[in-house]
């Protein structure tokens, strides 16, 4: 609930007191009409993405998400290696977008160098975030895989062709760190300076500091930036299929290819021929729904908690 | 007033707005725009039919979405377009499961071929029966195993790993090419099977014919089953298959005709042909269908249809050896023209 | 000179004057170095990006490719109706949600500030804007394209919308809670009602963020591909009613990507060129907006 200041209070008071000015009712209620539709819609697709995986919850339950066979010709479908492939590449991604993004939080927010090189350069960071995912997969294609494909190949022994889980993980870090290191550098810059100054003033270095009272102090926030990335990277489709390997099967190695939530809904959605077929489909993207759900909450918590501390 | 300026302002930017956008089309009163989906085993024919048929009748705007085999059956099974695309006729449960009666119309008919990519290997690499089962299976992991070099002694096969590419999705090109290789090796036919999809032993999935074609083109080490257009056009190493006599055949046009050759279309029109005999034929070949509602709800988009049909089993089998496409005999072109005439 | 009366008087002196002891500063100095690395390693994609797309893409781009429809391989084509498309697609979809958005905004900033309802909107906004794409996309197919029975540039624009809407009620609110309180009681002194107040004085001055949060909208709208791939689907044609499957600039870069025809590959780079361009622009215009007011 938002903290109202004594000003606001009062002219709230005066808003809301009948007879005292003309108040709009009918402004009153288009305003109140549009914030329902807007939860409108999120229930509606709540209930249709959910009713349409009806037919298939009714046939598997949980076993979905314990088979990893997916077999449209003989019907069988089990939802695992995509919840495997949705999470790992999400890992993957987190595993470097994490550290390299609040590194880069950390550089933004000290003054290593001055404000003037630091603004574009953080511009350029947020950048990233705006490229459309089918171009990343473009450049994936193109450029990142034959690029790398001499080290995944020596990596791998040999059997890697470039596309794969970790492709796709690596691919996904890059989309995902602007949003961990904006949010993070926020959040450092909120923590009063004379937090800095003080353990600096007891004889820290610049990184002592940082590691033992900075970050300390804005956990909350750089969980919640990582959290948010990670509900990010659970759901990106495009670039992901493009480099991924499609391939609907638990990988036996971090370079085979595989598969996630996101890239099958892409690929067969548009032709999904029988009903359970449909409805399995609906059901994966249901799950996908469920978890990217739950992370955002998560990332609610924590963000929260950070202007709760703040108040 | 502030408001009143903004206001007029934003009015006029949306009207120049929606004056750019939309170049507006002056319709003509029998302007006809049709839907159609499916397969990217002809797609290259198809678009290329849709184009010329356009240039002589601008009022008739065909719209192609390939999107596979297996979403051209699904569509046209849900009427979200106005005909589909398959090269895997459907089956008795498909057809039952469409809410009035689907013809299946033949349009033309082409080889699968198989392209790799491997350094120093040109095109025309020999792979017998039960290499090609066996690289597919996932038995036969590297460019130079005993099997591959026993067929091709002239060639210097590398020690590379085999990425094997396939489709990920549904695939009447899935479908010519497992139901060969269910043919020739019981393994496969065991295990796996032929379908639109099936479960693939190993593989990178890549998107219609032309993705797989692209997935191969980037990826060194690579094998995929494309339609031999998709092959030629973009000047892809091909490998010449084994038939059912032990004949190497690469290809082509005759290829295809030979494998057709005796082959009898019942009243349906959908037949497959696994494994073809004779010493000349290629040993993968498919028809493809265009599938139309018998009795259409539109009439004008089924008079427009029809005349298209007609003009493509007239006229537009002309484009398609230049394609790599093989013609459909003339015997089953009358059976075919007369199915047409059904369409109401 | 520190005098602290302790007996360890030059100790404490000695032991400050003491540089940093070896650990300690090639930490420090080596978490610098890192912490450089990670921002440059950060800023090698997006040029990289930048670079191979500008690169391929301008020798691709011409007026031709810029004014045709795509044609077979082998004739001349290109992507005009592409363009044309999702400048058509984004437009409905932005007139769809922006009044909704705006609303919205207004309403979590202006009315209800101490109720249940009011909370729940907002919980509503934010998990709406961390639904993945193509689940949107889904839903509107379920919704717009199966009854319709064709996809349709409506369809497209539709999950496009349900994209923009957390985006633009998010900005909408905090431009207009930007906004100082004395204005509205400046106005409510003068006897305007509350619809008066926001219309013409709170909404008019908050205008600059307002427009940031549609252009931020555009920009991620304009670039989405997942959701259109089966709800606005693609076409070879000019675009006509709205009611049809319509190309779009998105969708054309995704299939021509994963294509083996060189011609459809360049093409697919120069219209990436032109939808970077574009979305780039809105952005760096939208921020440029937001920050001269501010």
């Amino acid at each position: 609930m938002t903290q109202l200041t004594r000003k606001e209070e009062a002219s709230s008071e005066i808003f809301t007191q009948e007879g005292t000015l003309p108040a709009d009712p009918i402004f009153n209620n288009v305003v109140k009409v549009a914030g329902l539709a807007v939860i409108g819609v999120l229930i509606w697709m709540t209930l249709v993405v959910a009713g349409d995986s009806l037919p298939a919850i009714r046939q598997f339950g949980f076993g979905f998400l314990t088979d990893s066979n997916w077999d449209p010709n003989s019907d069988q479908f089990g939802g695992l290696s995509f919840v495997f492939g949705t999470v790992a590449t999400a890992l993957i991604a987190m595993a470097f977008a994490i550290p390299i993004g609040l590194g880069i939080a950390i550089f933004l927010t000290e003054d290593f160098l001055p404000e003037a090189v630091l603004t574009p350069i953080s511009f350029m960071v947020e950048l990233l975030a705006a490229i459309p995912s089918v171009v990343y997969g473009l450049w994936g294609i193109f450029v990142m895989i034959p690029i790398l494909r001499p080290l995944l190949q020596w990596l791998s022994g040999g059997s890697s062709s470039g596309y794969g889980l970790f492709t796709a993980g690596l691919l996904l870090s890059i989309m995902v760190l602007p949003t961990v290191a904006s949010i993070s550098r926020e959040v450092l810059k909120s923590i009063p300076r004379s937090l800095r100054n003080a353990s600096l003033a007891l004889g820290a270095t610049r990184w002592e500091t940082i590691f033992r009272v900075m970050i300390p102090a804005g956990t909350s926030g750089i969980v919640g930036a990582c959290v948010l990335g990670l509900g990010r990277a659970l759901g990106e489709t495009m670039a992901v299929t493009m480099v991924i390997g499609n391939a609907p099967e638990i990988p036996k190695s971090i370079f085979a290819p595989a598969y996630t939530i996101a890239a099958v809904l892409a690929n067969e959605f548009g032709e999904a021929s029988g009903e359970l077929h449909l409805s399995s489909l609906f059901f994966a993207g249901f799950l996908l729904f469920v978890i990217t759900l739950l992370v955002n909450i998560l990332a609610e918590i924590f963000v929260r908690r950070v202007s709760l501390e703040r108040q | 007033m502030q408001t009143q300026k903004w206001t007029r302002r934003a009015f006029a930017t949306l009207v120049a707005l929606i004056a750019i956008a939309s170049p507006i089309a002056l319709q003509a009163a029998n302007a006809l725009d049709l839907n159609g989906a499916g397969a990217t085993f002809p797609e290259p024919l198809y678009t290329k039919w849709f184009y010329e048929y356009n240039k002589k009748n601008p009022d008739v705007k065909i719209n192609y979405q390939a999107i596979g085999s297996g979403g051209g059956i699904n569509q046209i099974t849900k009427k979200t377009v106005d005909f589909g695309a398959s090269d895997a006729a459907m089956t008795d449960e498909e057809l039952a499961k469409a809410p009035g009666k689907i013809l299946m119309l033949p349009m033309t008919s082409g080889a699968v071929a198989v392209t790799y990519n491997v350094g120093g290997v040109p095109s025309g690499l020999k792979l017998d029966r039960e290499t090609l089962a066996g690289i597919y299976r996932g038995r036969i992991t590297k460019w130079n195993d005993p099997k591959i070099a026993k067929t091709n002694p002239d060639v210097k096969l590398p020690n590379q790993s085999i990425s094997v590419v396939r489709r990920a999705d549904g695939s009447g090109t899935t479908f010519i090419f497992t139901n060969h290789l269910s043919a020739i090796s019981p393994e496969w036919k065991r295990d796996v099977g032929s379908g639109k999809s099936v479960k693939w032993p190993v593989g990178l999935g890549a998107k219609g014919n032309d993705g797989v074609a692209a997935q191969v083109q980037q990826t060194p080490g690579s094998i995929g089953y494309i339609e031999s257009a998709y092959a030629s056009q973009n000047k892809l190493p091909i490998a010449t298959l084994q038939n059912l006599e032990g004949k190497f055949v690469a290809p082509s046009i005759e290829g295809v005709t030979a494998a057709l050759e005796g082959t009898k279309f019942p009243e349906n029109l959908r037949v497959f042909i696994a494994d073809p005999d004779g010493p000349k034929s290629y040993p993968i070949v498919g028809l493809t269908w265009l599938l139309v509602y018998e009795k259409m709800d539109d009439k004008a988009k089924a008079d427009g249809l029809k005349k298209f049909l007609d003009w493509a089993l007239t006229d537009g089998q002309k484009y398609a050896p230049p394609l790599e496409y093989a013609p459909l005999p003339a015997s089953l072109l009358k059976q075919v023209k007369q199915s047409v005439a059904q369409v109401q | 000179m520190i005098s602290t009366g302790s007996p360890h008087k030059p100790d404490l002196i000695e032991e400050l004057d003491q540089p940093l002891n070896f650990g300690r500063a090639s930490f420090d100095k080596g978490m610098t170095i890192l912490s450089i690395i990670f921002t440059l390693i950060a800023l090698v994609p997006l040029f990289s990006v930048l670079y191979y797309v500008l690169v391929n893409g301008f020798s691709s781009l011409n007026w031709t490719v810029l004014t045709s429809l795509p044609a077979p391989t082998g004739s001349v084509g290109g992507f005009g109706n592409a363009i044309q498309g999702s400048f058509i697609i984004v437009a409905l979809a932005t007139a769809l949600s922006v009044p909704f958005g705006v609303l919205t905004g207004i309403y979590l900033s202006e009315y209800g500030r101490d109720n249940v309802l009011d909370d729940f909107i907002r919980f509503g906004v934010n998990v709406l804007s961390g639904v993945p794409s193509i689940i949107v996309g889904v839903f509107a197919y379920g919704v717009l394209v199966i009854p319709l029975k064709t996809p349709s540039a409506w369809a497209g624009a539709f999950a496009l919308a349900i994209l923009m809407l957390p985006i633009i009620v998010r900005t909408t609110e905090e431009a207009l809670k930007l906004i100082p309180w004395e204005l509205r009681l400046a106005s409510l002194g003068l006897g305007a009602n509350r619809f008066q107040t926001i219309a013409k004085v709170i909404v008019p001055a908050a205008f600059p963020g307002i427009i940031t949060g549609i252009l931020l909208g555009i920009s991620r709208a304009a670039g989405e591909t997942a959701p259109l791939i089966f709800t606005a689907a693609s076409s070879t044609y000019w675009f006509t009613r709205p009611n049809l499957p319509t190309a779009s600039l998105a969708t054309l870069i995704f299939s021509y990507a994963t294509s083996a025809y060189n011609d459809l590959k360049s093409q697919a780079w120069a219209a990436s060129l032109l939808l970077l361009m574009l979305v780039l622009t809105i952005n760096i215009l939208a921020r440029f907006v937001f920050r001269r007011r501010f």
